[in-house]
């Protein structure tokens, strides 16, 4: 059989898929001890106990100034900003795109000034932010809200050009009124679209909240990271790191699970 | 009951329609054929107030026609004609949905009772009442199209305007659609406009064909002129395919 015929099964497509990582870790184990045997207090690559013991720290003891168990506490303090700034853009998004999509006049008038938006690096108004609105929880959730909403505002509104002419025609001759337009055909269309919209822009979302904790808070999985830097603390530095990935995995498989469950007939 | 009045149309310097005059009465089948791209989207276009003329101008029952799609002219396109996101049954719903619930988009209790038992009788007649529940995109391609009618005279037109409907059909499929249409033709107070690309269909299925082509061809610019009504003629109701093939032997003109 040739090679381009050949598919993995059930057990195949989860042990390939878990190989690159089982390799990844081993070739760290093996790098860590060569680093370790040439000189013990190595902070680099820290091993396997160095790093449990690390985690057993900061997620299963409560910190000795605060009391708090900072790992579960900065990761409440990210989600709960990555969430409400995320969630905010679509809102925006919707609320923006698809009017901008759908009534022309509308369109015509907020376009280009919501394309110049896009172009302003969010990173380069971050003092701006911090600025207007103090250093709190606001201007990080105002970082990502204009980090992603740009971009969702602008996929909505094609997502609502992409939907065939002849529905909203059709729909017009049902006797729709422009409202029911949008309520009943659009808005219906376009949230699964906005579902993956979400999906694709969690990738500079976490990358604002963790910029926005970096430089200014006192929590935050970004903001520890950015801490424990000072001390090498590669031992914390790295599950921070893979929980984060984990998690922005959980997000994006969340979505994609949400998108089958409510919109059976996408992608149909 | 319709008039179309020296229609022209033209996209910069593209003439598509010239000079097109047209009087349908009430209850007319017409149907419309012609080279593919010569203008007869457009013209259905032109009548579902989607396309502007750019000279001349159309009357329904004397008066302009409103020059943006209404419920008073359904229409079923080729495709896209049925929306993804409703079943069936919900498909059906929505014009009637639409017209009582002018912010919600959507009835609940007794009104909902009602439309769905409307809806439901408007799915029985097309023959889908078993597939209620599914989304058009479990469909075939010949169900989808029954949909797009049942979704279109649900709200009793009194124009309906079908652009290709079953263009996209296998044939032996085609004449059970044939069926379909003339029944509801016959029970519904209908004046009808289909575009085919299926002559025979054209001969059989309306009471009077259109065929559009350009009377006049400059080889130089071929845009330059636009396509008219060349042919205008009364066909019979042939219900049977057989009767179709002689139909087909009878030279334009000759009626
Ligand atoms: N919006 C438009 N802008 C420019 N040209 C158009 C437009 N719509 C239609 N046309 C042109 O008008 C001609 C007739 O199109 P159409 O009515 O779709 O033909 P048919 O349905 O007979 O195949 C085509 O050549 C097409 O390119
Ligand atoms: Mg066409």
């Amino acid at each position: 059989m040739r090679l381009i015929n050949r598919r993995p099964g059930g057990l195949g497509i989860l042990a390939s898929a878990a190989i690159p990582f089982a390799l990844a870790l081993i070739l760290y184990v093996i790098a860590s001890s060569i680093r370790l045997a040439e000189n013990p207090d190595d902070k680099l690559l820290p091993d396997l106990s160095t790093i449990g013991a690390a985690i057993e720290r900061v997620a299963f003891e409560p910190d000795r100034r605060t009391g708090d168990y900072i790992f579960w506490t900065d990761t409440g303090a990210s989600l709960q900003r990555l969430v409400t700034g995320v969630f905010l853009a679509a809102l925006v998004g919707l609320a923006v795109g698809v009017p901008n999509g759908l009534v022309p006049w509308f369109g015509a008038f907020w376009s280009p000034a919501i394309r110049a938006l896009s172009m302003i690096p969010p990173l380069a108004v971050l003092p701006i932010l911090f600025i207007v609105f103090g250093v709190g929880e606001l201007a990080k959730v105002m970082l990502i809200l204009l980090g992603t909403a740009p971009f969702l505002m602008r996929d909505i509104e094609q997502r609502v050009r992409e939907l065939p002419r002849e529905q909203l025609i059709k729909a017009q001759t049902l006797d729709a009124t422009s409202w029911q337009v949008a309520l009943r055909v659009v808005l219906p269309q376009v949230l699964p679209r906005l579902i993956d919209g979400v999906r694709l822009s969690l990738g500079s979302a976490w990358l604002f909240l963790i910029a926005a904790e970096a430089i200014a808070s006192t929590d935050g999985l970004g903001y520890r990271i950015f801490l424990v830097r000072r001390y090498l603390a590669m031992d914390v530095i790295l599950p921070y790191v893979a929980w984060i990935t984990f998690l922005a995995f959980l997000f994006d498989f969340g979505l994609r699970r949400l998108n089958r469950r409510c919109f059976p007939w996408y992608g149909a | 009951m319709i008039e179309v009045r020296n229609v022209w149309k033209r996209y910069d310097d593209k003439t598509v329609l010239e000079k097109v005059s047209l009087n349908v009465e009430r209850n007319e089948f017409i149907t419309i054929v012609g080279a593919s791209g010569c203008g007869k989207t457009t013209f259905l276009r032109m009548l579902l107030g989607e396309v502007e003329p750019c000279e001349g101008s159309i009357f329904v029952e004397g008066e302009p026609l409103i020059p943006e799609p209404h419920a008073d002219r359904g229409v079923v396109f080729q495709r896209y004609s049925v929306f993804p996101h409703l079943t069936v049954l919900e498909n059906v719903l929505l014009g009637l949905d639409l017209a009582n619930a002018r912010w919600l988009g959507r009835t609940f209790g007794r009104r909902r009772t009602q439309n769905v038992e409307r809806a439901r009788e408007m799915l029985k007649r097309v023959s889908l009442e078993r597939t209620a529940g599914n989304y058009p995109s479990e469909l075939s391609g010949g169900m989808q199209q029954r949909l797009a009618l049942a979704q279109t005279l649900v709200k009793a037109p009194r124009i309906l305007l079908l652009d290709e409907p079953f263009g996209a059909l296998d044939p032996g499929y085609r004449t059970d659609m044939h069926e379909l249409l003339l029944d509801l033709f016959g029970e519904l107070d209908l004046t009808v406009f289909m575009i085919t690309h299926d002559i025979a269909e054209g001969f059989s299925l309306g009471s009077r064909l259109l065929v559009f082509d350009k009377p006049r061809v400059d080889p130089h610019n071929p845009d330059l002129y636009g396509a008219t009504i060349t042919f205008d003629l009364p066909v019979g109701h042939h219900r049977r395919l057989d009767s179709i093939v002689d139909t087909m032997n009878v030279k334009p003109g000759q009626e």
